[in-house]
């Protein structure tokens, strides 16, 4: 129990470290930059892929029993509300946990069991901002861009799937999807993609710049990366639905 | 001393290092060390495996804190600096890692600008370059240039960790097991390295290592490491005399047999 609380101790006090270190000069624009591009162009293949299915094959299981009650033309609508409210964050972050949060934990392990980050303070740099900070800020707003990417690519699916079975027109099937979608829907989603990106960039970094043992613990770094980071996910998922539902 | 001493300083102490001590749990690593190094003298400190030598060095560089004790480098009291004092201080000191500690993800070029461009912000690109072939040219590895780590021997690893300390202009420079791991041949160009750094760089310098032939080649004074504190100091040839038991294996387990001497 003590290690339990030491541990919740010792990530509160990195998040400090995180939010003192993102408001102070200088600031490390070109990593970040660098960061956000290492964070898309890492998941951009497998989100593309996953929000495509996820589109056509929720479209597919859905219509039978929409059918039934001679719903067929809420479709867009039933696809829009589960896309946009729940699967494109959720899916997206998981993927993003995946494949950026056990990269982040592999590769701050590796640089730290190896001497680098220590290479790196003695040399006048500030390992922290430049390693730590930089990748947090790069998944925190690099996830939000994602969310709505797989949004749109979900949507797509989605449509070509309701385009090849009913011949609806692209503007006919947007215009139904978006009927029942609402503002809040979208600021619900950011604000989940904020959160779920922060979680993934924390859990990453803390893992792999605390990483200890060799290789071993560079191993380790990266699996409590990725599992951490999916148990928080699904408990803010949770948490930020029952806001917003209290919130509608 | 036992090398050159010309260029030794014995007025100008850079390192003042007294009763430090550090443990990690109930194990006392560092027991009350004190020792001064001077302005242009290389000290190699001797000792077994575990026996410190590093926290020494990383104590020295505000890697990690002392228990207790003073540590002084040109003059400033090192546990006592403030985050911008400490990060002033060391770029006057350039630290040779164990495992040459290369950015793994940075070609040569990469690693050698990193530090330059982190803290001479005013450099120009032309002088950057000049800056980065230079310094390889004295480690004797221009042809690496775009290399990444990977591609590198041990040896050339080594050199590259030197030249990337060497890039900042150093007064001080602290080694940590400089030839660990080398072949006996690139051990003997290590040691010249670390001999052509003290003079065309006029530094001081802390080696740590177990190897003889690099305490005896590169260092003016040897230290010796046993229980956390510094049996002895002295020229090479003077502590190499000593009757003790565990420096006589040392000295024998290097040049001669060392099981003979722990059999006596």
């Amino acid at each position: 129990m003590d290690a339990f609380f030491g541990d919740i101790y010792s990530v509160a006090i990195f998040i400090l470290q995180f939010f003192k270190e993102a408001f102070s000069g200088p600031f490390e624009f070109k990593e970040i930059v660098n960061q956000c591009y290492k964070v898309g162009s890492k998941s951009l293949a497998l989100v593309s892929l996953t929000g495509l299915v996820t589109g056509i094959v929720f479209t597919t299981q859905s219509r039978p029993s929409l059918s039934v009650f001679g719903a067929s033309s809420w479709l867009p609508s039933l696809v829009a509300i589960a896309v946009i409210r729940a699967l494109a964050p959720l899916v997206t972050a998981l993927i993003v946990a995946g494949k950026v949060g056990s990269n982040i934990g592999a590769e701050l392990g590796s640089m730290k069991v190896t001497e680098q980050i220590d290479a790196m303070e003695v040399s006048g740099t500030n390992p922290f901002k430049f390693l730590v900070t930089t990748r947090i800020i790069a998944t925190t707003f690099m996830m939000p861009v994602l969310i709505l990417y797989t949004g749109f690519v979900g949507m797509m699916g989605s449509f070509l799937n309701v385009y090849q079975n009913e011949s609806t027109s692209f503007p006919a099937f947007f215009k139904s999807a978006f009927s029942s979608i609402v503002f809040l829907d979208i600021y619900a989603s950011l604000f989940k993609a904020l959160c779920f990106g922060f979680t993934i960039g924390v859990a990453g970094c803390y893992q792999g710049y605390n990483a200890q043992n060799g290789t071993q613990g560079v191993g380790r770094a990266a699996n409590l990366a990725v599992v951490i980071s999916m148990y928080l996910i699904f408990i803010e998922e949770i948490t930020i639905v029952q806001l917003i539902n209290t919130i509608r | 001393m036992n090398k050159e001493d010309s260029k030794i300083d014995i007025n100008n102490v850079v390192i003042a290092i007294t009763g430090l001590k550090k443990s990690f749990g109930t194990l006392d690593v560092l027991n009350g060390i004190s020792v001064d190094i001077f302005k242009g003298e290389n000290l190699a400190v001797l000792g077994r495996s575990g026996s410190g030598k590093s926290v020494l060095i990383k104590i020295i560089v505000g890697l990690l804190k002392p228990d207790s004790g003073v540590v002084k480098v040109l003059g400033q009291e090192v546990d006592k600096l403030d985050k911008k004092a400490l990060q002033a201080l060391r770029l006057k000191i350039g630290f040779s890692f164990q495992s040459s500690a290369l950015y793994d993800s940075m070609t040569v070029r990469k690693n050698l600008e990193f530090p330059l461009t982190r803290n001479r912000r005013n450099l120009t690109k032309k002088e950057i370059d000049d800056a980065v072939e230079a310094v390889l040219d004295d480690v004797g590895l221009p042809q690496t240039i775009d290399q990444m780590p990977s591609e590198l021997s041990g040896g050339q690893r080594k050199r590259i960790g030197i030249a990337r300390t060497l890039i900042l202009k150093p007064e001080i420079m602290l080694y940590d097991e400089p030839t660990s791991g080398l072949d006996p041949i690139t051990c003997i160009e290590i040691n010249n390295l670390i001999v052509e750094v003290q003079e065309r760089y006029n530094t001081s310098s802390i080696i740590i290592t177990h190897d003889l032939t690099c305490a005896k080649e590169t260092s003016n004074r040897v230290a010796v490491m046993l229980d956390g504190k510094f049996f002895i100091t002295g020229s090479f040839d003077e502590v190499f005399r000593s009757s003790n038991t565990d420096i006589k294996a040392f000295h024998a387990y290097n040049f001669i047999n060392a099981n003979e001497i722990i059999r006596e």
